[in-house]
């Protein structure tokens, strides 16, 4: 017997009998998993939500394309990246739990908080749309995600420093992945481009979001990701310009009294998409599957 | 995948896919897949063939590129070596710790 699943699989022993599906690796493995005594638990745990409902948000969204997508081989890519963004989630949010100390695991925290309590930035809640607006989505927020993971690889909470460094290649394939789709709906025919301009000037707006810091963010726990804009729009340049897009100008999408997703105050798109995520546990709430 | 998709894929050239695993084996052919080229061929490959940690190496080709046998020919091609015993290994002692054999 094993004490988890992936040691059956594991590549330790000198174990001839798998050709293929070996060296699965847990994340956590070896990771100290408890929170450090000088640790302000609830910036930890507030922090964790940030970044963890950002995945579990964005993931719920690009499920939507299962059974709709243009191709069964995009359908099972915008899969995989909503499971690899799933992934993220629930490790940020069982920390998140176990920071907070309040007996609250990450399927508490998923299904059993309402929406003001999320603490999502506003693009990941917004409807996807088209394709070329899904793709868009994709390369913004994993391009962002990116640059905040490769600081947090080195951060001094060791199991979210563990989290980064398993989400950075994963990260860095959603962005080339969406990168190779921007292209070439940008370089496309003349209305795969106009489909790309149009959802470059619904996604824009709430691009200036990512970037501006919750007082959380600031801490010595988390990566300030203001100092990191720089970089993402260099990221984007260089993804545009053979697109033959340019960065619109808009005025960002403000929030209420300078409050916004970070705050737990979202669109009216969250509800609905929480609404349908949540409704199945809610109605069992000791089910099990 | 299959050839009477209505999807944008159906019109793409057809390609087929090679995975090589872990331990140094060959590559060997899982399938095949639409692309528009190259690229999108090793993304979809990638995508769709290596998600439950198949493959270390991935190779796509244009199915177009390939020269196959034909199966009219199969028995002038393979039936005479069908009786030739002596030409397998079979008189070997192969050590129990030599995988892949």
């Amino acid at each position: 017997m094993f004490d988890n699943a992936y040691e059956a699989l594991a590549d330790s022993a000198d174990d001839t009998r798998w050709a293929f599906g070996t060296g699965f690796h847990d994340a956590l493995s070896g990771v100290d998993t408890d929170v450090p005594g000088e640790t302000d638990r609830d910036q930890l745990a507030t922090y964790c939500l940030m970044l963890g409902d950002d995945a579990l948000v964005h993931a719920q969204r690009l499920t939507e394309w299962v059974t709709r997508a243009p191709d069964l081989e995009e359908e099972v890519a915008l899969a995989n990246i909503a499971l690899d963004l799933l992934g993220q989630a629930r490790l940020l949010l069982a920390r998140a739990g176990q920071a907070e100390g309040a007996g609250r695991d990450e399927d508490a925290l998923a299904h059993f908080r309402d929406e003001h309590e999320f603490r999502n930035v506003r693009l990941a809640e917004q409807p996807l749309g088209d394709f070329a607006r899904t793709v868009l989505t994709v390369l913004v927020l994993s391009s962002w995600r990116l640059a905040v993971f490769q600081r947090l690889r080195h951060g001094p909470d060791p199991v979210l420093a563990a989290i980064a460094a398993k989400g950075v290649n994963e990260l860095a394939y959603h962005r080339d992945y969406a990168a190779q789709w921007v292209v070439r709906l940008g370089d496309g025919t003349d209305h795969s481009h106009q489909r790309l301009t149009a959802a470059l000037g619904d996604v824009w707006p709430l691009v200036d979001e990512l970037f501006t810091p919750h007082e959380i963010e600031r801490g010595d726990l988390a990566v300030d990701p203001a100092p990191l804009r720089a970089e993402f729009d260099d990221v984007l340049t260089t993804v545009f310009a053979p697109a033959h897009l340019e960065t619109p100008d808009v005025a960002p999408r403000s929030g209420i009294a300078g409050r916004t997703g970070r705050h737990g105050v979202h669109t009216e798109h969250l509800g609905l998409l929480l609404a349908e995520m949540q409704s199945l546990a809610r109605a069992h709430p000791e089910a099990t599957w | 995948m299959s050839e009477d998709t209505t999807g944008p894929s159906a019109s793409a050239p057809l390609f087929e896919v090679f995975v090589r695993g872990k331990r140094g084996l060959n590559h060997v052919h899982v399938g095949s897949l639409h692309a528009a080229d190259e690229r999108m061929a090793l993304h979809n490959a990638r995508n769709l063939y290596t998600r439950r940690n198949e493959g270390v190496s991935i190779w796509v080709v244009r199915s177009e590129s390939i020269t196959a046998s034909s199966p009219d020919e199969k028995d002038p091609f393979f039936d005479p070596s069908g009786d030739k015993a002596y030409r397998h290994p079979t008189f070997y002692a192969i050590p129990d710790d030599v995988p892949h054999m």
